[in-house]
Protein backbone atom coordinates (compact mmCIF):
# COMPACT_ATOMS: atom_id res chain seq x y z
CA UNK A 1 0.00 0.00 0.00
CA UNK A 2 1.38 3.11 -1.33
CA UNK A 3 -0.57 6.28 -0.06
CA UNK A 4 0.90 9.51 0.28
CA UNK A 5 0.53 12.58 -0.78
CA UNK A 6 2.34 14.06 -4.08
CA UNK A 7 3.48 17.21 -5.36
CA UNK A 8 0.35 18.56 -7.34
CA UNK A 9 -1.57 21.35 -8.05
CA UNK A 10 -4.65 19.82 -8.74
CA UNK A 11 -7.08 19.88 -5.39
CA UNK A 12 -7.50 16.32 -5.86
CA UNK A 13 -5.14 14.03 -6.81
CA UNK A 14 -6.07 10.30 -7.04
CA UNK A 15 -3.64 7.39 -9.10
CA UNK A 16 -4.42 3.50 -8.75
CA UNK A 17 -7.14 4.46 -6.32
CA UNK A 18 -9.06 1.68 -4.47
CA UNK A 19 -11.30 0.55 -2.72
CA UNK A 20 -11.89 -3.14 -1.16
CA UNK A 21 -15.19 -4.18 0.88
CA UNK A 22 -14.91 -8.49 2.07
CA UNK A 23 -16.48 -9.36 -0.98
CA UNK A 24 -16.26 -6.73 -2.99
CA UNK A 25 -14.00 -4.05 -5.19
CA UNK A 26 -16.22 -0.77 -4.76
CA UNK A 27 -13.30 1.21 -6.43
CA UNK A 28 -11.02 -0.18 -8.73
CA UNK A 29 -7.85 1.58 -9.29
CA UNK A 30 -8.70 4.74 -10.94
CA UNK A 31 -7.18 8.01 -11.69
CA UNK A 32 -7.98 11.25 -11.95
CA UNK A 33 -7.33 14.89 -11.30
CA UNK A 34 -9.32 17.43 -10.17
CA UNK A 35 -8.53 21.32 -10.45
CA UNK A 36 -9.42 24.78 -8.72
CA UNK A 37 -12.51 26.27 -9.99
CA UNK A 38 -13.53 23.81 -11.81
CA UNK A 39 -16.66 21.36 -11.97
CA UNK A 40 -15.88 17.53 -12.55
CA UNK A 41 -18.44 14.92 -12.21
CA UNK A 42 -18.62 11.18 -11.71
CA UNK A 43 -21.61 9.82 -14.18
CA UNK A 44 -22.55 6.47 -13.64
CA UNK A 45 -25.32 4.41 -12.85
CA UNK A 46 -25.95 2.55 -8.99
CA UNK A 47 -23.08 0.51 -7.83
CA UNK A 48 -21.01 2.14 -9.91
CA UNK A 49 -18.64 3.21 -7.20
CA UNK A 50 -19.48 7.04 -7.21
CA UNK A 51 -20.48 7.27 -3.44
CA UNK A 52 -17.28 4.81 -2.38
CA UNK A 53 -15.26 7.23 -4.40
CA UNK A 54 -17.09 10.26 -2.88
CA UNK A 55 -16.61 9.02 0.53
CA UNK A 56 -12.55 8.63 0.45
CA UNK A 57 -12.06 12.28 -1.05
CA UNK A 58 -14.36 13.21 1.92
CA UNK A 59 -12.31 11.26 4.53
CA UNK A 60 -14.84 9.26 5.84
CA UNK A 61 -13.56 6.06 4.33
CA UNK A 62 -10.11 4.97 3.81
CA UNK A 63 -8.62 3.91 0.70
CA UNK A 64 -7.89 0.72 0.62
CA UNK A 65 -4.80 1.44 -2.40
CA UNK A 66 -3.51 3.68 -4.46
CA UNK A 67 -2.80 7.68 -4.28
CA UNK A 68 -5.02 10.18 -2.89
CA UNK A 69 -4.94 13.53 -1.98
CA UNK A 70 -6.94 16.01 -1.23
CA UNK A 71 -6.30 19.75 -0.99
CA UNK A 72 -2.24 18.66 -1.03
CA UNK A 73 -3.02 16.46 2.32
CA UNK A 74 -3.03 12.88 2.86
CA UNK A 75 -6.79 12.09 3.74
CA UNK A 76 -5.44 9.16 6.10
CA UNK A 77 -3.40 11.63 8.50
CA UNK A 78 -4.87 14.78 7.72
CA UNK A 79 -8.99 14.41 8.12
CA UNK A 80 -10.21 16.64 10.14
CA UNK A 81 -7.74 19.46 8.44
CA UNK A 82 -8.97 18.71 5.04
CA UNK A 83 -12.37 18.36 6.33
CA UNK A 84 -12.56 21.88 7.54
CA UNK A 85 -12.30 22.84 3.99
CA UNK A 86 -15.00 20.76 2.53
CA UNK A 87 -18.52 21.18 1.62
CA UNK A 88 -20.32 17.79 1.66
CA UNK A 89 -23.98 17.30 0.45
CA UNK A 90 -24.45 13.71 1.19
CA UNK A 91 -26.47 11.14 -1.07
CA UNK A 92 -29.36 11.16 1.62
CA UNK A 93 -29.71 14.43 3.74
CA UNK A 94 -28.70 14.40 7.40
CA UNK A 95 -30.74 17.03 8.89
CA UNK A 96 -31.56 17.92 12.29
CA UNK A 97 -35.45 17.54 12.76
CA UNK A 98 -35.48 18.41 16.24
CA UNK A 99 -33.98 21.76 15.14
CA UNK A 100 -35.31 25.03 13.40
CA UNK A 101 -34.02 25.82 9.89
CA UNK A 102 -31.56 28.34 10.97
CA UNK A 103 -30.54 26.34 13.92
CA UNK A 104 -29.43 23.35 11.58
CA UNK A 105 -27.14 26.05 10.39
CA UNK A 106 -25.76 27.47 13.11
CA UNK A 107 -25.30 24.20 15.11
CA UNK A 108 -23.07 22.82 11.97
CA UNK A 109 -21.22 26.23 11.91
CA UNK A 110 -20.34 25.43 15.38
CA UNK A 111 -19.15 22.33 13.95
CA UNK A 112 -16.22 24.16 12.18
CA UNK A 113 -15.57 26.30 15.25
CA UNK A 114 -16.72 29.56 13.75
CA UNK A 115 -17.57 32.04 16.15
CA UNK A 116 -21.25 32.17 17.12
CA UNK A 117 -22.26 35.93 15.73
CA UNK A 118 -20.30 35.09 12.74
CA UNK A 119 -22.30 31.72 12.42
CA UNK A 120 -25.45 33.35 12.74
CA UNK A 121 -25.08 36.07 10.26
CA UNK A 122 -23.93 33.44 7.88
CA UNK A 123 -26.45 31.30 8.91
CA UNK A 124 -28.99 34.14 7.56
CA UNK A 125 -27.06 34.99 4.18
CA UNK A 126 -26.86 31.12 2.97
CA UNK A 127 -30.65 30.75 3.45
CA UNK A 128 -31.20 34.18 1.06
CA UNK A 129 -28.73 32.22 -1.31
CA UNK A 130 -30.75 28.99 -1.24
CA UNK A 131 -34.23 30.84 -1.31
CA UNK A 132 -34.85 29.73 2.38
CA UNK A 133 -35.25 32.94 4.28
CA UNK A 134 -38.57 32.98 5.08
CA UNK A 135 -38.46 29.59 6.28
CA UNK A 136 -35.68 30.37 9.03
CA UNK A 137 -37.69 29.69 11.66
CA UNK A 138 -39.65 26.67 10.23
CA UNK A 139 -39.52 23.03 11.60
CA UNK A 140 -37.21 21.12 8.66
CA UNK A 141 -39.64 18.11 8.63
CA UNK A 142 -42.74 19.97 6.72
CA UNK A 143 -40.19 21.73 4.17
CA UNK A 144 -40.43 19.74 0.92
CA UNK A 145 -37.73 17.62 -0.91
CA UNK A 146 -35.75 20.65 -2.41
CA UNK A 147 -36.25 22.61 0.04
CA UNK A 148 -34.38 20.17 2.68
CA UNK A 149 -31.85 19.54 -0.18
CA UNK A 150 -30.85 23.40 -0.40
CA UNK A 151 -30.83 23.58 3.30
CA UNK A 152 -28.47 20.93 3.05
CA UNK A 153 -26.71 22.59 0.33
CA UNK A 154 -26.53 26.04 2.94
CA UNK A 155 -25.36 23.97 5.63
CA UNK A 156 -22.33 22.62 3.03
CA UNK A 157 -21.61 26.50 2.48
CA UNK A 158 -21.17 27.30 6.29
CA UNK A 159 -17.33 27.10 6.02
CA UNK A 160 -17.09 28.70 2.75
CA UNK A 161 -15.13 25.75 1.09
CA UNK A 162 -12.77 25.75 -0.83
CA UNK A 163 -14.05 22.30 -2.90
CA UNK A 164 -17.89 21.49 -2.63
CA UNK A 165 -18.64 17.77 -2.85
CA UNK A 166 -22.13 17.02 -3.73
CA UNK A 167 -23.44 13.63 -4.11
CA UNK A 168 -26.85 12.88 -6.17
CA UNK A 169 -27.70 16.33 -5.50
CA UNK A 170 -31.23 15.97 -6.90
CA UNK A 171 -31.87 12.63 -7.12
CA UNK A 172 -35.57 12.23 -6.41
CA UNK A 173 -36.72 16.35 -6.75
CA UNK A 174 -39.25 17.11 -9.14
CA UNK A 175 -38.19 19.49 -12.51
CA UNK A 176 -39.17 22.81 -11.15
CA UNK A 177 -36.84 21.59 -7.58
CA UNK A 178 -33.72 20.11 -9.66
CA UNK A 179 -33.59 23.53 -12.12
CA UNK A 180 -33.24 25.72 -8.82
CA UNK A 181 -30.53 23.27 -7.13
CA UNK A 182 -28.82 23.67 -10.57
CA UNK A 183 -29.39 27.16 -10.34
CA UNK A 184 -27.50 27.85 -6.96
CA UNK A 185 -24.66 25.42 -8.24
CA UNK A 186 -24.45 27.55 -11.15
CA UNK A 187 -23.96 30.59 -9.34
CA UNK A 188 -20.85 28.78 -6.52
CA UNK A 189 -19.26 27.62 -9.96
CA UNK A 190 -19.54 31.48 -10.64
CA UNK A 191 -17.71 32.59 -7.35
CA UNK A 192 -14.90 30.32 -8.20
CA UNK A 193 -16.16 27.16 -6.08
CA UNK A 194 -14.95 24.14 -6.90
CA UNK A 195 -17.30 21.71 -7.41
CA UNK A 196 -17.55 18.05 -7.68
CA UNK A 197 -20.38 15.85 -8.29
CA UNK A 198 -21.69 12.41 -8.62
CA UNK A 199 -24.69 11.58 -10.38
CA UNK A 200 -26.80 9.40 -12.99
CA UNK A 201 -28.84 11.94 -14.77
CA UNK A 202 -27.10 13.18 -18.10
CA UNK A 203 -28.40 16.45 -18.35
CA UNK A 204 -27.47 17.16 -14.94
CA UNK A 205 -23.53 16.56 -16.02
CA UNK A 206 -24.03 18.43 -19.27
CA UNK A 207 -25.44 21.16 -17.46
CA UNK A 208 -22.99 21.51 -14.65
CA UNK A 209 -19.69 19.71 -15.62
CA UNK A 210 -16.49 21.27 -17.02
CA UNK A 211 -14.85 17.82 -16.79
CA UNK A 212 -16.19 14.42 -16.17
CA UNK A 213 -15.58 10.82 -15.60
CA UNK A 214 -17.51 7.85 -16.92
CA UNK A 215 -17.90 5.08 -14.24
CA UNK A 216 -19.31 1.74 -14.75
CA UNK A 217 -18.68 -1.31 -12.51
CA UNK A 218 -15.64 0.60 -10.60
CA UNK A 219 -13.82 1.54 -13.03
CA UNK A 220 -13.49 4.53 -15.28
CA UNK A 221 -14.37 4.11 -18.32
CA UNK A 222 -14.21 7.09 -20.02
CA UNK A 223 -13.32 10.52 -19.09
CA UNK A 224 -13.58 14.21 -20.98
CA UNK A 225 -15.85 17.15 -21.52
CA UNK A 226 -19.42 16.60 -22.13
CA UNK A 227 -19.20 17.69 -25.48
CA UNK A 228 -15.78 16.08 -26.17
CA UNK A 229 -17.11 12.50 -25.25
CA UNK A 230 -20.37 12.88 -27.08
CA UNK A 231 -17.93 13.93 -29.70
CA UNK A 232 -15.60 10.91 -29.07
CA UNK A 233 -18.44 7.53 -28.77
CA UNK A 234 -21.86 9.23 -30.15
CA UNK A 235 -22.93 11.44 -33.53
CA UNK A 236 -24.22 14.98 -34.02
CA UNK A 237 -27.58 13.65 -33.82
CA UNK A 238 -29.85 10.33 -32.59
CA UNK A 239 -32.53 9.15 -34.61
CA UNK A 240 -35.11 7.52 -32.15
CA UNK A 241 -37.99 5.14 -33.50
CA UNK A 242 -40.49 3.68 -31.38
CA UNK A 243 -42.37 0.47 -32.98
CA UNK A 244 -45.61 -1.52 -31.67
CA UNK A 245 -44.39 -4.05 -28.83
CA UNK A 246 -42.63 -7.11 -30.52
CA UNK A 247 -41.61 -5.83 -33.65
CA UNK A 248 -38.41 -4.94 -33.19
CA UNK A 249 -37.14 -8.37 -33.67
CA UNK A 250 -38.88 -8.52 -37.18
CA UNK A 251 -36.42 -5.22 -38.38
CA UNK A 252 -33.66 -7.37 -38.62
CA UNK A 253 -31.26 -6.26 -41.31
CA UNK A 254 -33.94 -3.29 -42.34
CA UNK A 255 -32.23 -1.20 -40.85
CA UNK A 256 -28.93 -1.56 -42.39
CA UNK A 257 -26.76 1.23 -43.67
CA UNK A 258 -29.19 3.98 -42.75
CA UNK A 259 -27.18 5.03 -39.74
CA UNK A 260 -23.40 4.80 -38.33
CA UNK A 261 -24.60 2.42 -35.42
CA UNK A 262 -28.12 0.82 -34.12
CA UNK A 263 -28.95 0.19 -30.79
CA UNK A 264 -31.75 -1.95 -30.44
CA UNK A 265 -33.35 -1.29 -26.54
CA UNK A 266 -36.26 -3.33 -25.39
CA UNK A 267 -38.58 -0.33 -25.94
CA UNK A 268 -36.80 2.05 -28.79
CA UNK A 269 -34.51 1.58 -31.40
CA UNK A 270 -32.00 4.38 -31.64
CA UNK A 271 -29.91 5.39 -34.55
CA UNK A 272 -26.70 7.53 -34.33
CA UNK A 273 -26.56 9.66 -37.46
CA UNK A 274 -25.22 12.80 -38.38
CA UNK A 275 -28.48 14.13 -40.14
CA UNK A 276 -31.73 12.88 -38.36
CA UNK A 277 -34.47 14.02 -41.09
CA UNK A 278 -32.54 12.55 -43.69
CA UNK A 279 -32.47 8.79 -41.52
CA UNK A 280 -35.94 9.58 -40.66
CA UNK A 281 -36.83 9.50 -44.61
CA UNK A 282 -34.69 6.94 -45.18
CA UNK A 283 -36.65 4.51 -42.84
CA UNK A 284 -40.25 5.16 -44.49
CA UNK A 285 -38.44 5.04 -47.80
CA UNK A 286 -37.75 1.27 -46.69
CA UNK A 287 -41.37 0.56 -45.61
CA UNK A 288 -40.97 0.72 -42.07
CA UNK A 289 -44.10 1.93 -40.01
CA UNK A 290 -42.34 3.02 -36.96
CA UNK A 291 -45.23 4.52 -34.26
CA UNK A 292 -42.86 7.43 -33.30
CA UNK A 293 -39.94 9.15 -34.70
CA UNK A 294 -37.83 11.48 -32.49
CA UNK A 295 -34.77 13.46 -33.72
CA UNK A 296 -32.43 14.92 -30.98
CA UNK A 297 -29.11 15.70 -30.37
CA UNK A 298 -26.91 13.07 -28.69
CA UNK A 299 -26.13 13.17 -25.15
CA UNK A 300 -24.11 11.77 -22.46
CA UNK A 301 -26.73 9.12 -22.28
CA UNK A 302 -25.64 8.01 -25.68
CA UNK A 303 -22.38 7.62 -24.35
CA UNK A 304 -23.07 5.84 -21.86
CA UNK A 305 -24.82 3.16 -23.69
CA UNK A 306 -21.54 2.86 -26.31
CA UNK A 307 -19.88 2.23 -23.44
CA UNK A 308 -21.50 -0.56 -21.52
CA UNK A 309 -24.04 -1.40 -23.86
CA UNK A 310 -26.54 -0.22 -20.75
CA UNK A 311 -28.99 2.39 -20.13
CA UNK A 312 -27.48 4.55 -16.94
CA UNK A 313 -30.97 4.48 -14.66
CA UNK A 314 -31.95 0.72 -14.53
CA UNK B 1 -11.50 18.66 23.61
CA UNK B 2 -12.79 21.58 21.51
CA UNK B 3 -14.93 19.06 19.22
CA UNK B 4 -16.46 17.40 22.04
CA UNK B 5 -17.81 20.73 23.33
CA UNK B 6 -19.58 21.77 19.96
CA UNK B 7 -20.88 18.11 19.75
CA UNK B 8 -22.31 18.47 23.31
CA UNK B 9 -23.42 21.80 22.62
CA UNK B 10 -25.61 20.68 19.94
CA UNK B 11 -27.54 18.02 22.25
CA UNK B 12 -27.85 21.05 25.06
CA UNK B 13 -29.08 22.80 21.46
CA UNK B 14 -31.76 20.12 21.10
CA UNK B 15 -32.26 19.66 24.51
CA UNK B 16 -33.39 23.25 24.80
CA UNK B 17 -36.49 22.53 22.49
CA UNK B 18 -37.46 19.72 23.99
CA UNK B 19 -37.05 19.85 27.70
CA UNK B 20 -40.25 20.48 28.42
CA UNK B 21 -41.85 17.30 27.91
CA UNK B 22 -38.59 14.87 29.46
CA UNK B 23 -38.99 17.17 32.48
CA UNK B 24 -43.06 16.69 32.97
CA UNK B 25 -41.66 12.53 32.87
CA UNK B 26 -39.05 13.35 34.78
CA UNK B 27 -41.40 14.74 38.31
CA UNK B 28 -44.06 12.60 37.61
CA UNK B 29 -42.64 8.81 37.15
CA UNK B 30 -41.22 9.13 40.86
CA UNK B 31 -44.32 10.20 42.29
CA UNK B 32 -46.32 8.02 40.94
CA UNK B 33 -43.72 5.04 42.26
CA UNK B 34 -43.22 6.58 45.53
CA UNK B 35 -47.14 7.08 45.75
CA UNK B 36 -48.54 3.74 45.39
CA UNK B 37 -45.18 1.51 46.32
CA UNK B 38 -43.73 3.92 48.84
CA UNK B 39 -46.64 5.14 50.72
CA UNK B 40 -49.61 2.68 49.52
CA UNK B 41 -47.64 -0.65 50.13
CA UNK B 42 -45.51 1.19 52.86
CA UNK B 43 -48.57 1.60 54.89
CA UNK B 44 -49.39 -2.36 54.41
CA UNK B 45 -46.27 -2.79 55.78
CA UNK B 46 -45.91 -0.85 58.85
CA UNK B 47 -49.04 -2.44 59.36
CA UNK B 48 -47.89 -6.04 59.27
CA UNK B 49 -45.49 -8.04 61.66
CA UNK B 50 -42.62 -6.58 60.25
CA UNK B 51 -43.23 -2.82 59.88
CA UNK B 52 -39.93 -1.77 58.98
CA UNK B 53 -37.08 -2.72 56.37
CA UNK B 54 -33.36 -2.37 57.42
CA UNK B 55 -34.72 -0.45 60.33
CA UNK B 56 -36.09 2.39 58.50
CA UNK B 57 -40.07 2.92 56.94
CA UNK B 58 -40.40 0.71 53.43
CA UNK B 59 -40.90 4.45 51.88
CA UNK B 60 -37.11 5.47 52.90
CA UNK B 61 -35.73 1.75 52.14
CA UNK B 62 -37.79 2.33 48.72
CA UNK B 63 -36.74 6.10 47.82
CA UNK B 64 -32.82 5.65 47.28
CA UNK B 65 -33.14 2.61 45.22
CA UNK B 66 -35.47 4.24 42.99
CA UNK B 67 -33.10 7.02 42.14
CA UNK B 68 -30.47 4.91 41.11
CA UNK B 69 -32.63 2.31 39.10
CA UNK B 70 -34.29 5.45 37.68
CA UNK B 71 -30.58 6.18 36.24
CA UNK B 72 -30.52 2.81 34.57
CA UNK B 73 -33.79 3.37 32.92
CA UNK B 74 -32.62 6.81 31.72
CA UNK B 75 -29.90 5.29 30.21
CA UNK B 76 -31.64 2.60 28.48
CA UNK B 77 -34.16 4.98 26.47
CA UNK B 78 -31.07 7.61 25.67
CA UNK B 79 -28.60 5.11 24.78
CA UNK B 80 -30.63 2.71 22.50
CA UNK B 81 -33.38 4.36 19.51
CA UNK B 82 -31.57 7.30 20.17
CA UNK B 83 -28.05 6.36 19.14
CA UNK B 84 -30.14 4.41 16.22
CA UNK B 85 -31.70 7.04 14.68
CA UNK B 86 -28.26 9.49 15.04
CA UNK B 87 -26.76 6.40 13.21
CA UNK B 88 -29.45 5.15 10.54
CA UNK B 89 -32.51 7.39 10.83
CA UNK B 90 -31.20 10.66 10.46
CA UNK B 91 -27.86 9.65 9.84
CA UNK B 92 -26.72 12.99 12.00
CA UNK B 93 -23.92 11.04 12.47
CA UNK B 94 -22.34 11.37 9.40
CA UNK B 95 -23.00 15.24 9.17
CA UNK B 96 -21.12 15.54 11.86
CA UNK B 97 -18.40 13.59 10.54
CA UNK B 98 -18.11 15.74 7.49
CA UNK B 99 -16.87 18.79 9.43
CA UNK B 100 -13.40 18.49 11.34
CA UNK B 101 -15.21 16.41 14.13
CA UNK B 102 -14.08 12.85 15.13
CA UNK B 103 -15.37 9.64 16.49
CA UNK B 104 -13.68 10.64 19.67
CA UNK B 105 -15.49 14.07 19.54
CA UNK B 106 -18.56 12.15 19.16
CA UNK B 107 -18.16 9.32 21.81
CA UNK B 108 -16.60 12.46 24.37
CA UNK B 109 -19.73 14.22 23.55
CA UNK B 110 -22.18 11.54 24.20
CA UNK B 111 -20.60 10.76 27.10
CA UNK B 112 -20.60 14.42 28.87
CA UNK B 113 -24.09 14.52 27.12
CA UNK B 114 -25.06 11.84 29.26
CA UNK B 115 -23.96 12.49 32.08
CA UNK B 116 -25.92 16.11 31.93
CA UNK B 117 -29.05 13.91 31.19
CA UNK B 118 -28.55 11.63 34.03
CA UNK B 119 -28.04 14.79 36.36
CA UNK B 120 -31.10 16.48 35.35
CA UNK B 121 -32.80 13.39 35.74
CA UNK B 122 -31.51 12.98 39.14
CA UNK B 123 -31.44 16.13 40.68
CA UNK B 124 -35.24 16.17 39.61
CA UNK B 125 -35.79 13.30 41.23
CA UNK B 126 -33.87 14.25 44.45
CA UNK B 127 -36.51 17.16 44.73
CA UNK B 128 -39.65 14.91 44.63
CA UNK B 129 -37.77 12.66 47.50
CA UNK B 130 -37.47 16.44 49.33
CA UNK B 131 -40.98 16.72 49.13
CA UNK B 132 -41.83 13.44 50.54
CA UNK B 133 -39.39 13.96 53.58
CA UNK B 134 -37.53 11.00 52.98
CA UNK B 135 -34.36 13.19 52.72
CA UNK B 136 -32.82 13.21 56.60
CA UNK B 137 -29.48 13.81 56.02
CA UNK B 138 -26.80 16.21 53.78
CA UNK B 139 -25.04 13.77 52.45
CA UNK B 140 -27.52 12.34 50.52
CA UNK B 141 -27.40 14.23 48.37
CA UNK B 142 -24.05 12.32 47.39
CA UNK B 143 -26.91 9.92 46.08
CA UNK B 144 -26.80 12.50 42.53
CA UNK B 145 -23.16 11.41 41.35
CA UNK B 146 -23.76 7.97 42.42
CA UNK B 147 -26.98 7.55 40.35
CA UNK B 148 -25.28 10.05 37.32
CA UNK B 149 -22.41 6.91 37.90
CA UNK B 150 -25.04 4.49 37.64
CA UNK B 151 -26.46 5.91 34.42
CA UNK B 152 -23.43 5.86 32.95
CA UNK B 153 -22.22 2.24 33.56
CA UNK B 154 -25.78 1.56 32.00
CA UNK B 155 -25.17 4.18 29.01
CA UNK B 156 -22.47 3.17 27.76
CA UNK B 157 -22.68 -0.16 27.29
CA UNK B 158 -25.45 -0.11 25.86
CA UNK B 159 -24.94 2.86 23.36
CA UNK B 160 -21.71 0.39 22.39
CA UNK B 161 -24.44 -2.14 21.88
CA UNK B 162 -26.47 0.01 19.94
CA UNK B 163 -23.65 1.17 17.15
CA UNK B 164 -23.72 -2.77 15.88
CA UNK B 165 -27.25 -2.92 15.52
CA UNK B 166 -29.10 -2.22 11.65
CA UNK B 167 -32.41 -3.26 13.46
CA UNK B 168 -34.08 -2.11 16.87
CA UNK B 169 -34.74 -5.52 17.10
CA UNK B 170 -32.76 -6.16 19.95
CA UNK B 171 -33.80 -2.76 22.21
CA UNK B 172 -36.61 -4.69 23.45
CA UNK B 173 -35.27 -7.36 24.48
CA UNK B 174 -31.67 -5.85 26.30
CA UNK B 175 -35.39 -4.21 28.16
CA UNK B 176 -36.99 -7.41 28.74
CA UNK B 177 -34.16 -9.93 29.62
CA UNK B 178 -31.54 -7.03 31.59
CA UNK B 179 -33.64 -3.95 32.33
CA UNK B 180 -36.59 -4.97 34.09
CA UNK B 181 -35.44 -7.88 35.99
CA UNK B 182 -32.99 -6.00 36.93
CA UNK B 183 -35.20 -3.05 37.93
CA UNK B 184 -37.22 -5.88 40.02
CA UNK B 185 -35.04 -7.85 41.18
CA UNK B 186 -31.75 -5.88 41.85
CA UNK B 187 -32.02 -4.96 45.23
CA UNK B 188 -34.84 -1.95 44.24
CA UNK B 189 -37.88 -3.21 46.15
CA UNK B 190 -36.48 -5.35 48.79
CA UNK B 191 -32.84 -6.37 49.69
CA UNK B 192 -30.79 -8.45 47.80
CA UNK B 193 -30.55 -11.35 50.75
CA UNK B 194 -33.72 -12.46 49.98
CA UNK B 195 -32.47 -13.79 46.68
CA UNK B 196 -31.55 -17.32 45.79
CA UNK B 197 -27.98 -17.32 46.10
CA UNK B 198 -26.55 -17.45 42.60
CA UNK B 199 -29.23 -14.82 41.78
CA UNK B 200 -27.36 -12.64 44.62
CA UNK B 201 -24.42 -13.55 43.06
CA UNK B 202 -25.16 -12.16 39.53
CA UNK B 203 -27.06 -9.14 41.29
CA UNK B 204 -23.82 -8.05 42.83
CA UNK B 205 -21.71 -8.24 39.34
CA UNK B 206 -24.01 -5.37 38.20
CA UNK B 207 -23.60 -1.58 38.79
CA UNK B 208 -26.98 -1.26 39.75
CA UNK B 209 -26.90 -3.58 43.14
CA UNK B 210 -23.53 -1.47 43.83
CA UNK B 211 -25.45 1.47 43.38
CA UNK B 212 -28.34 0.60 45.18
CA UNK B 213 -26.45 -0.35 48.30
CA UNK B 214 -24.35 3.08 47.98
CA UNK B 215 -27.44 5.30 47.47
CA UNK B 216 -29.31 3.55 50.65
CA UNK B 217 -26.53 3.94 52.98
CA UNK B 218 -25.95 7.45 52.21
CA UNK B 219 -29.77 8.24 52.36
CA UNK B 220 -30.04 6.26 55.73
CA UNK B 221 -26.82 5.66 57.28
CA UNK B 222 -25.48 2.47 57.99
CA UNK B 223 -23.07 0.80 55.86
CA UNK B 224 -23.79 -1.92 53.07
CA UNK B 225 -20.08 -3.11 51.85
CA UNK B 226 -17.53 -1.50 50.81
CA UNK B 227 -18.22 2.14 49.43
CA UNK B 228 -15.18 1.81 47.52
CA UNK B 229 -16.39 -1.63 46.10
CA UNK B 230 -19.99 0.34 45.24
CA UNK B 231 -18.17 2.86 43.09
CA UNK B 232 -14.95 0.52 41.53
CA UNK B 233 -17.77 -1.83 39.92
CA UNK B 234 -19.68 0.85 38.15
CA UNK B 235 -16.46 2.77 37.42
CA UNK B 236 -15.30 -0.54 35.59
CA UNK B 237 -18.74 -1.13 33.96
CA UNK B 238 -18.28 2.89 32.46
CA UNK B 239 -14.59 2.33 31.25
CA UNK B 240 -15.00 -0.77 29.33
CA UNK B 241 -18.04 0.46 28.27
CA UNK B 242 -16.34 3.49 26.86
CA UNK B 243 -13.51 1.31 24.94
CA UNK B 244 -16.07 -0.88 23.57
CA UNK B 245 -18.05 2.34 22.11
CA UNK B 246 -15.12 3.43 20.52
CA UNK B 247 -14.75 0.65 18.85
CA UNK B 248 -18.08 0.04 17.88
CA UNK B 249 -18.99 3.52 16.62
CA UNK B 250 -16.00 3.71 14.41
CA UNK B 251 -16.69 0.44 12.66
CA UNK B 252 -19.91 1.50 12.52
CA UNK B 253 -19.14 4.75 11.47
CA UNK B 254 -15.72 4.52 9.29
CA UNK B 255 -15.33 2.13 6.67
Amino acid sequence: MAISPSDTTALIHARGLSKRFANLVAVDAIDFDVDRGEAFGFLGPNGAGKTSTMRMIGCVSTPSSGTLSVLGMNPITDGPRIRARLGVVPQADTLDMELHVDENLFTYARYFDIPRDVARRRAKELLEFVQLNDRAKDEVEPLSGGMKRRLTIARALVNEPDLLLLDEPTTGLDPQARHLVWDRLYRLKQQGVTIVLTSHYMDEAEQLCDRLVVMDKAKIVASGSPRSLIDRYATREVLELRFKIDAAPALDGKLEGIADRVEVLPDRVLLYTQDGDAAAAAVHERGLQPESTLVRRSTLEDVFLRLTGRSLIE
Amino acid sequence: MIGTWRVLEHHLMVYRRTWKGGMFVSFASPILFLAAMGIGLGSLIARGPVRTVGGVSYLAFLAPGLLAATAMQTAFVEETYPIMAKLQWLRTYDGMLATPLTIGNLLGGEIGWLAVRQAITAITFFIVLVIFGTVSSVAAVLMIPVAVLNGLAFGLPIMAFSATQRKDKGFPVIGRFIITPLFLLGGVFFPIQRLPQLAQVIAWLTPLAHSVALARSLAIGGSNGSAAIHLAVPATYVVVGIAAAGITLRRRLVQ
